[in-house]
């Protein structure tokens, strides 16, 4: 029977128990269906979710919430959006009573003396001319300024197909205030010209992702396995899609057989009634989704298919650490 | 408290059943492994095999106990209470 002291040496085992009971219980939150960009190819605002339910206004009924989610054992509140800093009272209600980390366009610099530890992930779509196609405007600028030198802010670095070539340069930068950096494809879920991904060049692309993660230890939180994960689709000779996501919301999760998921997973409204199929839209092909988040969860829940080989098992720390240094359950 | 070595058999055999696990048998399967550190057993893992054992013994298991069940022995012993309390 393989069992993991017998896949790997003291040193990776003792990785693998560092992490193998974090039992890491995330939910993903609406915080408000308003943003200050309308970005061409954000899954929310292209598929129409921000008008599937209103605002809840109550931040009474917001503290109550939070406090029945972590009644039901939830350990890590992933808030997104809409732009959450248009609403700190909001973003407060998670912060005092769960492990919170917020995703924003950095526009709004999240207050420190409010906030001093909540972990913040900095949306960044390419290159100041990606940003202002995409974007409208180049948010690059403006969030480097607002989160230079921060120790609990990291950006979530989308790379476009323009970007080929390019991403040194965007790590540099990161690097040079120095923030950490996570690195996502852009699904094109608007199919914006230009902006879709042939396999030639996500293949080109997993190299350049696994050059500056050797270049830039210190700045890229990364792992070659989620590189290889992300841009071909596939693990373990499996194929990412519908059946295997591991990101669908509970109570809507009526697949047979069912895979390996995330315990009692939910992606909520900003009703705090509503609940999403999934961490992206309900209109994403998921055959064709590059979510990171979804794709290093598939491999995080799928650990005992990654114990046939020492290399297998690897792979899975190297992702499981990633994630857990991500949301800041371990040390960068 | 020795657990009751047919429980213990069955919750192994009961554990190769719904984990899969190859080169093992109930008899072979050392009952004091750490079922996370050592088999890589999750959350998820540990509830397919709650749900056979509750049905099997007609007990409840209470998922603030999972951390309890970290393996065979501990297991067997805990199921060995509650068929006591009932």
């Amino acid at each position: 029977m393989k069992t993991v002291s017998t896949l790997l040496d003291p040193e990776w085992h003792e990785r693998y128990k560092r992490i193998s009971r974090l039992n890491i219980r995330s939910s993903i939150y609406d915080v408000t269906n308003r943003c200050n960009l309308r970005c061409k190819g954000c899954f929310f605002f292209s598929s129409d979710e921000h008008k599937k339910s209103p605002d809840e206004m109550d931040i009474a009924k917001w503290d109550a919430f939070v406090k029945r989610e972590k009644e039901r054992g939830v350990n890590l509140a992933i808030l997104i959006g809409g732009e959450p800093t248009l609403y700190l009272d909001r973003i407060e209600s998670f912060y005092k009573q769960l492990h919170t980390f917020c995703a924003s366009n950095g526009l709004i610099k999240v207050p420190r003396e409010r906030f001093p530890d909540m972990i913040v992930g900095i949306s960044l779509w390419g290159d100041e001319e990606d940003e202002k196609t995409l974007r409208g405007k180049d948010t690059f600028s403006i969030s480097r300024r607002n989160y230079d030198g921060d120790k609990y802010a990291y950006y979530l670095y989308t790379i476009t197909p323009r970007q080929m070539g390019k991403i040194e340069h965007i790590i540099k930068k990161i690097r040079d205030i120095g923030l950490k950096v996570q690195m996502q494809i852009l699904s094109n879920d608007e199919n914006v010209d230009g902006f879709s991904w042939t396999t030639k060049e996500l293949s080109d692309l997993r190299q350049e992702m696994d050059e500056v993660f050797e270049k830039y230890p210190d700045t890229v939180i990364s792992s070659k396995y989620y590189h290889e994960v992300l841009t071909t689709g596939t693990m373990l000779n499996r194929k990412f899609g519908w059946m295997e996501c591991p990101s669908v919301t509970r109570p809507l999760d009526k697949r047979s057989p069912q895979p390996k998921r995330l315990i009692e997973f939910i992606r909520w409204a900003a009703d705090l009634k509503t609940m999403h199929r999934c961490c992206t839209s309900e209109t994403r092909d998921c055959s064709t989704c590059k979510d990171g988040a979804a794709h290093m969860s598939w491999v995080m829940v799928n650990k005992r298919a990654h114990m046939q080989s020492a290399k297998d098992l690897k792979n899975w720390i190297e992702v499981y650490e990633m994630f857990a240094k991500l949301y800041q359950f371990i040390p960068w | 408290m020795a657990a009751d070595k047919k429980i213990i058999l069955r919750v192994a055999e009961i554990l190769i059943n719904e984990l899969k696990l190859e080169d093992v048998t109930p008899e072979t399967f050392d009952p004091d492994t750490d079922l996370i550190d050592e088999l890589g057993i999750d959350s998820m893992d540990l509830t397919a095999v709650v749900l056979v054992l509750q049905d099997e013994y007609n007990i409840t298991i209470n998922e603030e106990d999972y951390p309890k069940l970290s393996k065979i022995r501990l297991i067997a012993e805990y199921i060995e209470n509650k068929l006591k309390e009932k």
